[in-house]
């Protein structure tokens, strides 16, 4: 397990959860996305946010950082409220893209730098610390090399990279990622794997809304897996077995019933969890 | 050259000028990167109302176009974020509201002729008094500061909404502080160019600037730098030629942009030529920046 993490690094018996949902509703035109969800993600923690299409499992993180506002319930980051929330600058989240550049060109540097929008002073120069976090950051994702480059001349994997990178300038200790693996192919998914490794080292809190595990299996210590709104299962990540389980997997071929899965896929040992599979679209 | 500063309407056309080619393109690269193009056109078009109000009530029309401009802006940005009216919708809305109250209000304006009209349609840099000089000097250090205040918190914002939204960042206020700024930017630009070709000076440097640059600030500087030599080209030009100013300054600007394109393919072929490994190429196509509206799946 991770230790807590606090401002000064050390671990505190006392430190609030990171994130905390407390019966939270959210709706689009009406249409329930959110549909009573509580949960606590304590410091330190690395939780994976599983579902099918439409479970709610974007939303939530969404609304967990105040993107999405909630019909009811209450959101609190690190102990506050979210609506009196002021500490920005501990919050880190990589939006669920394919693309990192807007319509203008930017170079990765400037895409990573302008995470530190909440933890710079305006009319302010870059200090010194501010550029080693941004090299930091293009280190962690293994993009040193391409620090000035258009953002748009970078494949769909790397340009992920870079919006993990722009998360990381930011020297942020909670992190929240939208399906970071999508689209993604198999060395970038490990460059990913590798980092996020790196911040639950650190003693970050991860969240992360994933399509399925694949290499992230081993860093997940806690998987929550939303339905139709709601919380099916909480705890250990499910395992998948059989072939699903091999190394390498994956995991494209489409379940023909989403309500009987394939006993061969994923089960979880409390009840049925069905993951994810990207479908037809 | 001299000849040109013989007189004191050139001397205050060139200032203007400057002012105009510094400026615009500066709020344009954000509003390009916003994918918001044609903000200043919807904006430019109410500004024609707010010019009409200011000779049917003989106040300065600068000043009343700074006014009413701005209400139109912040109403837009309401329109599109409350009706959930795409963005080009609202501008439409915009756009004939704009026009039709302008002509309107002209038409009630006794001794305003279509001429007067004409003249803020299309601009006509040879009639810009003193104190127009100083409205837009003020207007276009307000909207210097302006953007070089909240510059970073906009780059964010127009880069990516719903990220600037996770960073805290106060996205409505930006939203119409730039939505007000590009309508300053189009009072100032209204009197060399004329309200429907103002967003012309915002857009084609920047999109000229947009091919020969692989960052945003070179992009920034480069657009202001095609800004300055197109107003100023454009507005000697049509001194000599004697051309109308607004129009020559836009032509030169889309040469300008036409060149743009010609050296940035050559400059893409020579490295791709140096680059030993083709990169994987990114799928063309516009990047899609503005907040996703899936049922977050």
């Amino acid at each position: 397990m991770s230790a807590q993490f606090t401002e000064d690094g050390a671990p505190s018996p006392d430190t609030p959860p990171a994130f905390q949902a407390v019966d939270a509703h959210a709706a689009y035109d009406g249409v329930t996305v959110l549909d009573g969800v509580s949960l606590d993600v304590p410091a330190g923690q690395t939780m994976a946010v599983l579902g099918p299409n439409g479970s709610g499992k974007s939303t939530l993180m969404r609304a967990m950082l105040g993107v999405v506002p909630l019909t009811s319930g209450r959101i609190l980051l690190h102990g506050t409220p979210l609506r009196r929330f002021r500490d920005w600058r501990r919050i880190g989240y990589v939006p669920q893209r394919l693309t990192a550049g807007g319509a203008v060109p930017a170079t990765v540097r400037e895409i990573v730098a302008s995470g530190q929008v909440a933890r710079r002073r305006r009319l302010s120069l870059p200090t010194r610390a501010d550029r080693a976090a941004v090299d930091d950051a293009l280190a962690t994702v293994d993009l040193s090399d391409r620090a000035g480059d258009a953002v748009r001349e970078l494949s769909g994997g790397q340009q992920q990279r870079v919006l993990i990178a722009r998360a990381l300038a930011g020297r942020p200790d909670t992190f929240v990622m939208d399906e970071p693996m999508a689209g993604v192919d198999a060395e970038n998914q490990r460059a990913l794997a590798r980092a996020i490794t790196h911040l639950r080292d650190q003693g970050s809190t991860v969240v992360l809304v994933l399509h399925e595990l694949g290499p992230l299996e081993e860093v997940i210590e806690r998987a929550v897996v939303l339905e139709h709104g709601r919380i099916v299962h909480d705890g250990p990540p499910p395992e998948a077995t059989g072939e699903c389980a091999r190394p390498g997997h994956e995991h494209q071929h489409p379940h023909p019933d989403p309500n009987d899965p394939d006993p061969a896929h994923a089960t979880a040992p409390s009840e049925m969890v069905r993951l994810e599979v990207p479908r037809r679209d | 050259m001299t000849e040109l500063l013989q007189y004191e309407f050139m001397r205050r056309a060139l200032l203007a000028a400057v002012l105009v080619g510094l400026v615009t393109p500066v709020i344009g690269t954000f509003l390009v990167q916003r994918r918001l193009a044609l903000l200043g056109d919807g904006i430019g078009h109410v500004a024609l109302t707010g010019v009409a109000l200011g000779l049917l009530t003989s106040t300065s029309p600068v000043l009343t176009a700074a006014v009413v401009a701005t209400l139109g802006a912040i109403l837009m940005e309401m329109v599109r974020v409350r009706t959930r009216t795409s963005g080009d919708v609202a501008l439409a809305l915009l756009f004939y509201g704009g026009i039709a109250g302008g002509v309107l209000l002209i038409g009630l304006t006794p001794g305003a002729s279509n001429a007067t009209l004409t003249s803020y349609l299309f601009g006509s840099v040879s009639t810009v008094g003193e104190q127009d000089i100083w409205i837009v000097g003020v207007l276009a250090v307000g909207v210097l500061a302006v953007l070089a205040v909240f510059g970073r918190e906009l780059f964010v914002l127009c880069q990516d909404e719903e990220v600037a939204r996770a960073h805290g960042l106060p996205v409505r206020f930006l939203s119409i502080l730039l939505a007000v700024t590009a309508a300053l930017t189009v009072v100032i630009a209204m009197r060399v160019v004329g309200v429907l070709m103002v967003s012309a000076l915002m857009i084609v440097p920047v999109a000229a600037a947009q091919q020969l640059s692989r960052s945003f600030r070179v992009t920034m500087g480069l657009a202001v730098l095609i800004g300055l030599v197109s107003s100023l080209g454009g507005l000697t030009t049509a001194f000599y030629s004697d051309l109308a100013p607004g129009a020559t300054i836009v032509l030169l600007a889309l040469a300008v942009f036409c060149l743009a394109v010609l050296v940035g393919g050559v400059m893409r072929r020579v490295t791709r030529r140096r680059t030993p490994a083709p990169l994987h190429p990114v799928a063309e196509g516009p990047a899609d920046t503005m907040p996703q509206t899936d049922r977050g799946g």
